[in-house]
């Protein structure tokens, strides 16, 4: 086995500096009838490079890759260009085998792009200040629901319909096993949420844009939060924010959202990278790691360390903030990359297109016998309704090669004819005309 | 001696990115929208003036990760025996694998029957790690280890809640050894957390465990092999206790790679797992995360598992949903799909014939590590090792003011990273050193070479140990100063 390379000399050597006949001496302690013999467990047989090659090569070709259609799916996870540079970087083996830097004089490279990374994600989202990274957008709420009730002292958290549902999901198994209480917001005709049943929650969670595509109100989560003294939390689309007044310019205590849009591949939806940002206040109290810019100790050069440590588990154990210990770094470098390469125009420019292409589908889809569901602002994704079962629509635009967008009804009962499309900034004129022929010919 | 990176401490530090930018520059040729123009602040509302990001061109942003990437310190610079982290090689099929377009271009929402590939890949590391684990069921849902242990504790939370005894059983016991994300995921599932002592041997206190256990417990949370890393030989003993007090048995399963094809925990008495799959099965650690974690559990937890489940139905594989019992979904998604690929590469290359190599090869390491340093770094407690060892530079303290952070700033010097220190707490001056299977002897001796000097500088010498790294681009850095004057982002100059 080439990962493992020792020689038969080798073996015999260390086990005579040991001091032990063989290599089976040395799981003595183990009780005999719970030890197995080596090649005894019921695994398939080991698989030579190139035949492992050719394994996982079939195993992929099984799967409608989306470079082969066109993707019109967002939902959280978004098909967007990532610069040639952000896999160059990112599979250099210092940073791809390196760990959580404990040991900062000897990861100062790491630690300075994660500073770097805080820096941007807190510029794109208004905040103070952000972590260096959660597992996942979903993950990345719950904690931050969490958090506002151990700030708040109450042990209800109100968040909107319009969340997406399997971060509404997601919420309620943490919130469940802590036994606090999750209650949900509707949505009203416009897409956007009904804030007036939030009260003496310790938090209001909405997302912007929303689950529905629709800008949220934010100055009016403001001001409900302030009438109940609630935290405002908003989950929200760092490309959207590179156009849209950020969260933090309306005052919101803390902002998560999901880090996928910024250089990280679908992958299935794993691993992507959470982002946590909040107001300088609430520093002490967050979740995860922090990296932060200090000089050495017997010298004036500057260097980069992990700093309030004492927030995390492995020195405040029970009374830790959160139990994350390994988070999404790898995740965020690319983020950090992705953002550079774009840059203050790329980033615009990236989410004016997603506009642009977004009000081009609306009208086009609009014109081939679909309805707009609701009526508020967009930003890069809408929800259709339809005169036929979206799920027998997204079937046979499938078969044209047209990933069409994700059918409502299996989360939302009143949705069930309608159909969440996301136009990112990779589609193109064409393409959407030929979704809108498409969809004209599957209605008729 | 060794020098760590291309970068010394002779060259200046690197700028921040933000000090490299110029107005009117772009690092990437970006894909310009055909469709046509609209009054952004018409379709909006409001448009946002400022965004602050840096400006600059693709060959600056090379150089600057390139040159970041010089001054940090991955297992393919050197040798890096962190203890509890497992950093193993990570093959470059793995990679080449989870790169291929028919795995990295899959969406989360597309439908499930358009992804029967990855589907087989989810459920092959499932087989794969029940075999090699002993347990009936496995998910890939967690994210990480730690959120391995918090889905662990909530399946045993819903089984009692499905018992009537969610009340009663409000208490995680957690040995004084444990890691801290042990006691701080019982918190998280609203447990109150029990310490229980270790005893001289590193073994856990049976009396103590005897006490502790009454009906108001919910689970024991177990690390095996320990993190003192011996081998618990009362498990079987532990468990049944646990088990006549009505309580289940968690194991922190950090340490599989003692045990990969050797011995099964399913068969110890657990009755669930987590697993890091970015340690035992060489998914990269990624400078601190994308971590991957399973859980093995065993039939009575099934009900309880997170949606989606991935199971055969027929002759296919299925993603399940319908699960009325289910705790609920702990992530967004599938998991870490693409690590789940490295993962069943990596399990694949091995196969049913070389698995057991990961334990024996991880235990011989580290047994010889020890063997060599015995005599100046002496072993925390006199037992075979399994894949790493702890050793205590206790008596450098003492004698020469030298402590173990000294003694791992210095080996820096030396071109290799520092084992983990002062984890697990009960030990002084402790060092955690796991070498795992991928490394040569060669390697361990010149890395057990250094250790040996650096004890000699440390009783000739010991300023050259407080001193240290003196290699790196910096010298040892002020902590306390980072907390005091809190700097976690860059500003614009105004
Ligand atoms: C013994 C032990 N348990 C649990 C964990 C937590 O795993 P993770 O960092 O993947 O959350 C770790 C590693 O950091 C560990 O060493």
């Amino acid at each position: 086995m080439p990962y493992i390379p020792h020689t038969d000399s080798d073996r015999r050597e260390m086990l005579a500096t040991i001091g032990a006949q063989s290599i089976d001496e040395l799981f003595r302690e183990i009780p005999e009838k719970l030890r197995v013999a080596p090649g005894s467990l019921d695994l398939p047989p080991a698989l030579d490079e190139p035949r492992l090659m050719a394994h996982l090569w079939e195993l992929s070709k099984k799967n409608v890759n989306l470079a082969d259609v066109t993707c019109f799916l967002g939902a959280g996870v978004y098909d967007r260009y990532i610069p040639a540079t952000v896999g160059a970087v990112i599979s250099r083996g210092e940073f791809l085998t390196s760990y959580t830097p404990y040991q900062p004089e000897a990861s100062q490279g790491y630690l300075q792009a994660i500073y770097e990374f805080q820096t941007m994600i807190s510029e794109i989202y208004g905040m103070d200040l952000s972590n260096a990274s959660m597992y996942d957008g979903a993950t990345s709420m719950a904690e931050a629901a969490i958090m506002a009730t151990g700030i708040k002292h109450r042990d209800k958290v109100a968040v909107s319909e319009a969340v997406h549902p399997h971060y509404r999901q997601v919420l309620d198994t943490y919130c469940w096993s802590m036994g606090i209480e999750v209650i949900t917001l509707p949505a009203v005709a416009t897409g956007v949420t009904d804030l007036s049943a939030a009260a003496d929650a310790a938090c209001i969670i909405l997302q912007y844009p929303n689950f529905f595509g629709t800008i949220e109100d934010l100055a009016a989560q403001r001001a409900a939060c302030d009438s109940s003294e609630a935290l405002m939390i908003v989950v929200a689309d760092p490309v959207a924010c590179a156009l849209l007044k950020p969260p933090g310019a309306f005052g919101a205590d803390i902002v998560v959202g999901e880090g996928q849009s910024l250089g990280v591949a679908m992958g299935l939806g794993g691993p992507m990278v959470g982002l946590f940002t909040c107001k300088k206040s609430l520093i002490r109290q967050i979740p995860g790691r922090i990296v932060g810019k200090t000089k050495e100790a017997h010298g004036e050069k500057p260097g980069y360390v992990m700093t309030l440590r004492t927030r995390e588990q492995d020195i405040r154990r029970e009374k830790a903030t959160s139990n994350i210990c390994t988070n999404e770094a790898l995740m965020a470098l690319a983020a950090t990359v992705h953002m550079i390469a774009l840059g203050k125009n790329g980033m615009r420019e990236v989410a004016t297109a997603s506009v642009r292409n977004t009000q081009y589908a609306i009208q086009q889809l609009t014109a081939a016998g679909a309805k707009l569901h609701y009526s508020g602002r967009v930003f890069g994704e809408f929800v259709l309704e339809l005169p036929k079962d979206p799920t027998v629509v997204r079937d046979a635009l499938l078969e044209k090669g047209i990933l069409c967008g994700l059918p409502l009804g299996s989360y939302y009962d009143e949705l069930k004819n309608c159909l969440l499309v996301a136009v990112t900034e990779l589609r193109t004129k064409d393409q959407i005309e030929t979704y809108a022929s498409a969809l004209k010919e599957v209605l008729a | 001696m060794n020098t760590l990176s291309f970068r010394t401490k002779q060259m200046p530090e690197p700028k921040l990115i933000f000090d490299r930018s110029s107005a009117g520059r772009v690092g990437c040729n970006l894909p310009k929208a055909d469709t046509p123009e609209v009054d952004l602040a018409a379709v909006l509302g409001e448009v946002r003036e400022e965004l602050n990001l840096p400006e600059v061109g693709e060959l600056e942003l090379l150089r600057h990760f390139t040159n970041l990437s010089h001054i940090n310190f991955g297992i393919e610079t050197g040798f890096y025996p962190l203890g509890s982290c497992t950093m193993k090689y990570n093959p470059k099929i793995n990679e080449k694998t989870a790169g291929l377009p028919g795995f990295a271009n899959l969406h989360p929402m597309q439908p499930v029957e358009t992804i029967p590939g990855a589907l087989d890949v989810l459920i092959g590391v499932q087989d794969m790690l029940c075999a090699i684990t002993g347990f009936d069921e496995i998910t890939l849902q967690p994210l990480a280890g730690a959120h391995g242990e918090m889905t662990c504790l909530m399946l045993i939370k819903a089984y009692y809640e499905a018992r009537g005894e969610g009340q009663k059983r409000h208490i995680v016991l957690v040995p004084d050894s444990a890691h801290g994300t042990n006691p701080a995921s019982a918190a998280r599932c609203g447990y109150d957390v029990r310490p229980i002592p270790t005893n001289a041997e590193g073994n856990t206190d049976l009396e103590a465990l005897e006490k502790a256990l009454d009906d108001s417990v919910a689970a024991l949370m177990l690390t095996n092999p320990s993190t003192l890393g011996l081998f618990e030989p009362n498990i079987e003993k532990i468990c049944a206790m646990v088990h006549a007090a009505g309580g289940q048995v968690f194991c922190d399963g950090a340490n599989m790679n003692a045990m990969v094809g050797t011995t099964r925990p399913g068969d110890h008495g657990f009755d669930c797992m987590h697993l890091n799959l970015h340690k035992t099965f060489s998914t990269p650690h990624g400078g601190g995360g994308p971590g991957c974690g399973a859980i093995g559990l065993m039939k009575h937890l099934e009900p309880y598992l997170p949606v989606p489940v991935i199971r055969r139905s027929e002759m296919k594989v299925i993603a399940d949903y319908d699960r009325p019992k289910t705790i609920g979904r702990v992530s967004a998604f599938y998991g870490q799909f693409l690590m789940e690929v490295r993962a069943y590469t990596y399990l694949r290359a091995y196969g049913k014939e070389k698995m057991a190599d990961i334990s024996r090869y991880a235990v011989l390491n580290a047994n010889y590590v020890r063997a060599r340093l015995k005599d100046v770094l002496p072993p925390a407690h006199d037992r075979p090792c399994m894949h790493e060892c702890i050793l205590t530079a206790e008596k450098y303290k003492k004698e020469n003011g030298v402590r173990a952070l000294d003694i791992s700033k210095r080996l820096i010097d030396y071109g290799f990273h520092p084992p983990t220190n002062y984890f697990p707490l009960i030990v002084p001056e402790c060092f955690m050193i796991e070498p795992t299977e991928t490394e040569t002897k060669e390697t361990l001796d010149e890395f057990c070479d250094a250790l040996i000097q650096i004890c000699h500088e440390a009783v000739e010498n010991p300023d050259l140990l407080h001193d240290a790294p003196s290699t790196q681009i910096v010298g040892r850095l002020d902590e306390t100063a980072a907390v005091k004057n809190l700097d976690v982002r860059w500003w614009p100059k105004s």
